[in-house]
This record gives structure tokens, sequence and C-alpha cells, in this order.
């Protein structure tokens, strides 16, 4: 369950940002996570509420926006959509190097 | 503006099924009393930038980190004292032990007499970079030495988090299973180097070492790897020729 830790990183960031972007409420967040990143977004929406529980993101919306994974071929220079790390190049079969699906990021907030 | 889409006009509100999985509600009304600030952070920047700044300290002192991770029972901690017994006072050496709970790690590795600091991560699954610099306060790593950090055994989360290491090794004992690579692809992807232990017991296990190894390349076609057995000592000199090779180069280059 890194995905609680992964919450607490998000909490901080936020609160980092409040002072220096000067708000003190969240009342959305947005995360942008890869497909192919070990996170399950329903681990992240599970936990979300009770890690942002008396923090200024406390009942806060989570919006989470998955990413396709997208691989590149070294061989036949070809774009492969990737559903998993192991896929091959769905030209050639070699194995692909990942180009997108690794991501894990806060997108945008809307604060008040 | 729509954070999700990007669109901003009323009359899209109910047209997302074709570019999205699922239909997601629109919040324009909720933006006129909000502000949306555009973040693209990283939720990992915290801990990334901890592990910039331990390998920053490794490299000007010259410390070689491994940071060994495995499923719990695939031998780590016995590797790493057949390494220290092995490595014979070349180098200095210590260890960062990360588990649950308990000392009984770090117990095995000091009854070899190297330096050896247990962390006990609660209920984390996984060390973060920001302990192992709180680490390098209470244990002695000296210069020009080698810093083996064994992580909590756990395939899943170690994967994610840079602690600041030379090399990721992920450790597979052939009592596991030889399809491990494919079950936990992102271990096998973020490490440079796999150890499949245990390989005495392979005349009674069903292990296939050929399809591990092709499993293992698939996910990651970089990946070197070693068979070996660290309390039969079978191949274990190919181990610590890598250990060596690595610690000559990494040394004169980078961390």
């Amino acid at each position: 369950m890194h995905e609680l830790s992964l919450l607490e990183n998000v909490r901080e960031i936020l609160e980092s940002h409040a002072l220096s972007q000067k708000f003190t409420k969240v009342s959305r967040v947005t995360l942008e996570i890869g497909k192919l990143s070990c996170i399950e977004p329903d681990a992240l929406r599970f936990g979300f509420d009770v890690v942002m529980k008396d923090s200024l993101a406390a009942g806060a919306e989570l919006i989470i926006t998955e990413l396709n994974g997208m691989g590149r071929c070294q061989q036949c220079e070809q774009n492969t959509v990737m559903e998993a790390l192991y896929d091959p190049c769905s030209y050639c079969g070699r194995p692909l190097t990942v180009m997108q699906g690794m991501e894990m990021k806060i997108k945008d907030l809307v604060v008040i | 503006m729509c954070g999700i889409c990007g669109c901003g006009s009323p009359e899209q509100k109910q047209s997302h099924k074709f570019v999205f999985k699922r239909e997601h509600q629109h919040h324009h009304d909720e933006l006129d009393t909000g502000r949306l600030i555009q973040l693209e952070q990283d939720l990992l920047s915290k801990n990334n930038t901890f592990a910039m700044q331990n390998r920053a300290y490794f490299k000007a002192r010259n410390i070689f980190v491994l940071n060994l991770v495995s499923s719990p029972g695939a031998g780590k901690t016995t590797l790493l004292v057949e390494t220290i017994k092995a490595l014979n006072g070349q180098f200095p050496i210590a260890v960062i032990e990360g588990d649950q709970q308990t000392e009984h790690d770090a117990d095995r590795i000091r009854a070899t007499g190297t330096p050896a600091l247990q962390i006990n991560t609660g209920r984390s699954c996984h060390l973060e970079a920001q302990a192992i610099g709180q680490a390098l306060n209470e244990l002695d790593v000296k210069n020009n030495s080698l810093l083996a950090i064994e992580n909590v055994g756990n395939l899943v989360c170690p994967s994610s988090f840079d602690l600041g290491e030379a090399h990721k090794v992920v450790v597979l004992s052939v009592t596991e299973g030889d399809d491990k690579p494919l079950k936990y692809p992102d271990m096998f992807h973020a490490a440079d180097l796999m150890l499949i232990n245990k390989t005495d017991l392979l005349p009674y296990v069903d292990f296939d070492v050929e399809r591990c190894v092709a499993y293992a390349k698939r996910v990651n076609p970089n990946i070197h790897i070693i068979c070996l057995s660290s309390t039969k000592g079978d191949n274990f000199t190919i181990w610590i020729n890598w250990l060596e090779d690595k610690i000559n180069v990494d040394s004169s280059v980078e961390s």
C-alpha cells in the first residue's frame, strides 16, 4: 500500500504550495497516473479522504486521469500502446522503451 | 476550463465518453468560487529531491551504494553476510537494513563485524530516501566504501522509491516461481541486476531458469542476470567480480 505514502506526499505538496501561493483550502485535486506506474487508482481513491482528513484538502474532490502506456521500438522506430511493461513492439516483436505511462503527478488544484 | 479535458464550453459537458474511458463531471461552476493552479508536480518529487541529495553525498565521498530488493525470504541478508565474508575486508562496508519490525537482520550483519543500522518502517512497506539520509547521521559509513541497503521484502512498492543508489539489485529465489518478473514487472523494470538465488535447490523445485531469464529480459532488455547460491557458494565469485568491477568503474566515473 505505497499509495498511502504517495497520498501523504500529495498532502505535503499541497501544504507547501498553500504558503507560497496563498490559499487556505483545496476543493479539488487532479492527479495524472500512468497505466504502467505501479499505482492502483482505486487504492488512491480509497485512501484519499483518510489522508486528507484534518488537512486543508479535507473533503476535496479527487479526480484521477489515467494515461495510456506508450512504448517506442529502438529497432523499427514505431510507437506501440503498452498495456504492461513487458508488451513487445506490435510491428517487430522486440522490446519497447517506455515513452509514456509511468507518470504519477499532481496535475492541478482548485483552491480557495 | 475543465481540468480533465481542457474544454471550456458548457455545451461540451455531456460528450466526453469518446475521449475518456469514464464520463467525468465538469467543474466550471466550482471554478467560479475557486482558483485553478496548474502544478504538474511529480508525486515522488519530495523523495526524488532527498535521493538526489543522497547521491551527491555518496559521490562526494566515493561511497558505492546498492539497493537490494526482493520479496520476503529471497535471501537478501544471507547474500549480504556471504558477500561481506567474500570481500574479506578489501574496503569498508556498512549496511542499512529495512524491515517493518525487529532488529534481526541488522544483528546478523553485525555478527560479521560490519556496522549495520536497522530502520523499522512500521506500517510502511518500503524505504524512502529521507530515511536513508537520516541513517547516514547514525551509521558510520566510511569514505571509499560500500554501502548496502537491504530494502523491505516487497516486490511492489520499493520499485518507485529512488534512494540515491548506484544500482538496484533484485534478488529472486528459485523457490518463488519463474514468472515473478511478469507478475511484478515494475521491480524488474527498475532494477539493473537480477540475482537468481538458491540455485542449489533447483533439483527440488519446478523453476525454469531460461524461462525466468526470458521473462526478465522482456520486462527489461538491459537487465544483467547472475544465477547463484549464497549458502553453497555456486557462482558466487561471478557476483563478487561484478561488484568489484562496478566499484572500480563507478568510483572513477560517478556513483
